[in-house]
């Protein structure tokens, strides 16, 4: 039998190379650096991730393929649609590692293997964004899954962190296995896993109950990542022991990984099938947001209450998925969007958590926040905008993506998931405006602890958060292209 | 009698239901993990019986990528277990409570 | 039934109603068919580990040194290794280059982190 390579073009995949690269090479570095020095890890890091971003950029508009087997269908995408997600999980590790730093140094976790693994599970989210097969799409998953699962066991033996480990390893796995399940299903139903090629067998033989069996299983196995009531037991808990770096970037990385996974089964794989997901997608979405909601407002750890705020945000997130069913361009466009506001946002918020910690566990509390106003006014009106931000009050990022969000599940005429959304919105500012109440109106010992990497990084993000709400037509713009470029492609496969 | 591809799958689908209750009913994290380990390997009898029912290579080749992930899965789980039941002496998730859920 | 997808769903419901029965029926069979642990009926050797005779040491619960486990993991990682070299060598000859060049990249990843496990001293056995 003759065998033809596929045909491969390193240059479409450089940016998940380099971060790749990047690790790799600081794990040699490690070796042979002597132990006091520890300052070029982050460096290295940054460095990696700027490179990528900048590479990334190149790229855009190009809609490359790469790893053509011989069928034709590409294992690897590099549509607009992959650029920006994969700029927003660069933009996610950028931001990540100035408020890790001082944390890190605190907690006595400041080892090169934190950055490693950070460059790493970023690579797997990349991945994610840029699969075009239903197996590197589950692949992808376990990139990015593993070095977290390490990542919040850091802190042992302090035993919340290895606590937090193991109940997100074991949730994580058990819903990789449902995942890989349903890509079988999918498999036997369709002779493939290329997500083209099941478009294709969709359009030509229907669908039938084994097709739908698996997509069930595909979005159970997603909506454990993305955390989408009812699969979200593990949050609270994996949030609050983690360290609260890594439950930052996982908060923000994982989730958007995850709808990454969801989109691509959901809108490009199958969406003749979206009759049948679409009510599913309503369903969750209503649970999420309710409970999500409903029972952050009884957290009085700030960690707890950001881990439910990060799951109801999950489900003004699935609002867009199931708006995508009727009017693709719009529903996924809100989507993009919606993710890229809720990274300035909830990473400020957390940036602003982290600087509060004293040491591992302490300064979680919702009263530690009582008086920072009086002594770092700043940083606490920072913090009192991107509470209204994840209220979704304007002038904010985040209600420029609530109001896409609505607008598209109004056009798909999706009016009781607007009204849901709305009412929960409401309930959402009495727990998100306490935070604020707390800070301006009380007098309190709590002291934050930054340097000027975390200041610098906050800043970024609440200019970023204020752009957004300011002018958000040209990062809607780009959201577009990307939807549009990654439905052509469908088209045109 | 022979087997067609209809108690591969129902096979497969048993097994896999076997290693979901388990997750959700057993205690022992170690117990759990295997749970999860028999939900992945039912997924790949169903990769290779597909594959060998129609006639297309592609599903055995997926087999080894999952086999890969799961070693990974395990190196990774077991490190986590073992590090918890030094702190803890103990890997009954019951009582892996300070973290209230 | 004049809803035909009911009709094509129904397997499936079967299929998922089969596979919980028989999920549920054999730990309830080996409940109720294997041996009844009581003090009554049963001889005292069926109360030590192995009824072979061999006497267990110690108790199952005690603590080995954690470089058995190191050991395992490995083994685990070289295993699998295996699993991804034996189908390349066999057909070696009809991937030419191309499968030369895959397995040396993947080779290279797989030694560098050999040498990060020896580096870091976790094959020390004393």
């Amino acid at each position: 039998m003759e065998f033809t390579p596929p045909e491969i073009n390193l240059l479409i995949v450089a940016p998940v190379l380099i971060i790749m690269a990047a690790g790799s090479l600081g794990m040699v570095i490690d070796l042979f650096m002597p132990d006091g020095k520890k300052g070029w890890a982050v460096w290295l890091a940054a460095i990696g991730l700027l490179l990528a971003l900048a590479q990334n950029i190149a790229l855009w508009n190009g809609n490359y393929e790469t790893f053509i087997p011989q069928n034709g269908v590409a294992m690897v995408v590099m549509d607009n649609f992959a650029i920006f997600l994969n700029a927003t999980f660069l933009l996610t590790g950028l931001l990540v590692i100035p408020l890790s730093r001082s944390y890190l140094q605190r907690t006595g976790l400041e080892k090169p293997e934190y950055y490693m693994l950070l460059l790493f599970s970023i690579s797997g989210m990349m991945l994610m964004g840029m699969a075009n097969d239903l197996i590197l799409v589950f692949l992808a998953l376990e990139v990015l899954s593993i070095p977290l699962y390490i990542m919040c066991g850091m802190l042992w033996p302090r035993p919340e962190s290895e606590e937090s480990a193991m109940k997100y390893f074991l949730l994580g796995a058990f819903s990789s296995a449902i995942f890989v399940f349903g890509i079988a299903l999918v498999y036997g139903a369709t002779t493939t896993t290329a997500i083209p090629l099941i478009f294709d067998a969709v359009a030509a033989n229907g669908l039938n109950a084994m097709i739908v069996t698996g997509l069930a299983f595909l979005m159970v196995g997603a909506g454990f990542k993305v955390a989408a009531v009812p699969f979200h037991m593990w949050t609270p808990d994996v949030y609050e022991g983690a360290p609260t770096p890594v439950t930052a970037f996982m908060s923000v990385g994982a989730k958007i990984a995850g709808f990454a996974a969801l989109l691509r089964v959901l809108m490009l794989a199958l969406p003749q099938a979206s009759g049948e997901w679409v009510t599913a997608v309503a369903v969750l979405s209503t649970l999420t947001l309710i409970i999500g909601n409903v029972v952050a407002i009884r957290q009085g750890n700030i960690k707890r209450m950001l881990a439910y705020s990060s799951i109801a945000h999950a489900g003004y997130i699935l609002i867009a998925v199931a708006a995508a069913a009727d009017n693709p361009s719009a529903g996924v466009s809100s989507a993009l969007f919606y993710m890229f506001a809720y990274l300035f946002t909830n990473l400020g918020a957390f940036g602003m958590v982290i600087a509060l910690e004293r040491n591992y566990g302490e300064g979680n509390l919702l009263d530690d926040f009582k008086g920072l106003a009086k002594r770092h006014p700043w940083l606490s009106l920072a913090m009192a905008y991107f509470m209204l931000s994840l209220t979704g009050i304007p002038p904010t990022g985040g209600f420029s993506a609530k109001f896409y969000v609505f607008g598209a599940a109004i056009e798909a005429e999706l009016y009781w998931l607007v009204l849901i959304g709305v009412i929960t919105s409401v309930i959402s500012g009495y727990y998100y405006l306490r935070v604020v109440y707390l800070m301006y109106m009380f007098d309190g010992e709590g002291q934050l602890i930054t340097g000027r990497a975390l200041q610098f990084a906050v800043f970024v993000m609440a200019i970023s958060t204020l752009v957004l709400g300011l002018f958000p037509e040209g990062l809607f713009n780009l959201t577009a292209e990307a939807t549009l470029s990654a439905t052509r492609l469908l088209a045109g496969g | 009698m022979t087997a067609t591809i209809d108690w591969y799958v129902a096979l497969s689908a048993i097994l896999f239901t076997i290693g979901a209750l388990g997750v959700l009913l057993r205690r022992s994290a170690i117990i759990v993990f295997m749970c999860i380990e028999l939900m992945l390997n039912s997924a790949n009898l169903l990769f290779v019986a597909f594959a060998r029912s129609l006639g297309d290579l592609h599903g055995q080749v997926l087999v080894f990528f999952v086999i890969v992930v799961a070693a990974a899965e395990v190196a990774v789980g077991l490190a986590l277990i073992v590090t918890i039941f030094r702190t803890k002496r103990s890997i009954n998730i019951d009582e892996i409570n300070l973290l209230k859920g | 039934m004049d809803n035909p997808i009911i009709v094509d769903y129904l397997p499936i419901f079967m299929l998922l109603l089969v596979a919980l029965f028989f999920a549920l029926l054999l730990p309830a069979l080996s409940l109720l068919l294997g041996p009844k642990r009581s003090p009554k009926n049963a001889a005292p050797h069926k109360y030590i580990a192995y009824e072979s005779g061999m006497a267990a040491i110690g108790e199952a619960q005690r603590r080995l040194p954690v470089k058995f486990y190191r050991i395992a993991v490995l083994f685990i990682l070289f295993d699998v290794d295996i699993i991804l070299l034996v189908p390349w060598a066999v057909t070696f000859r009809n991937l030419g280059f191309y499968g030369l060049a895959v397995m040396g990249v993947f080779m290279f990843l797989f030694i560098l982190g050999d040498v990060w496990v020896w580096k870091k001293g976790i094959l020390e056995w004393e």
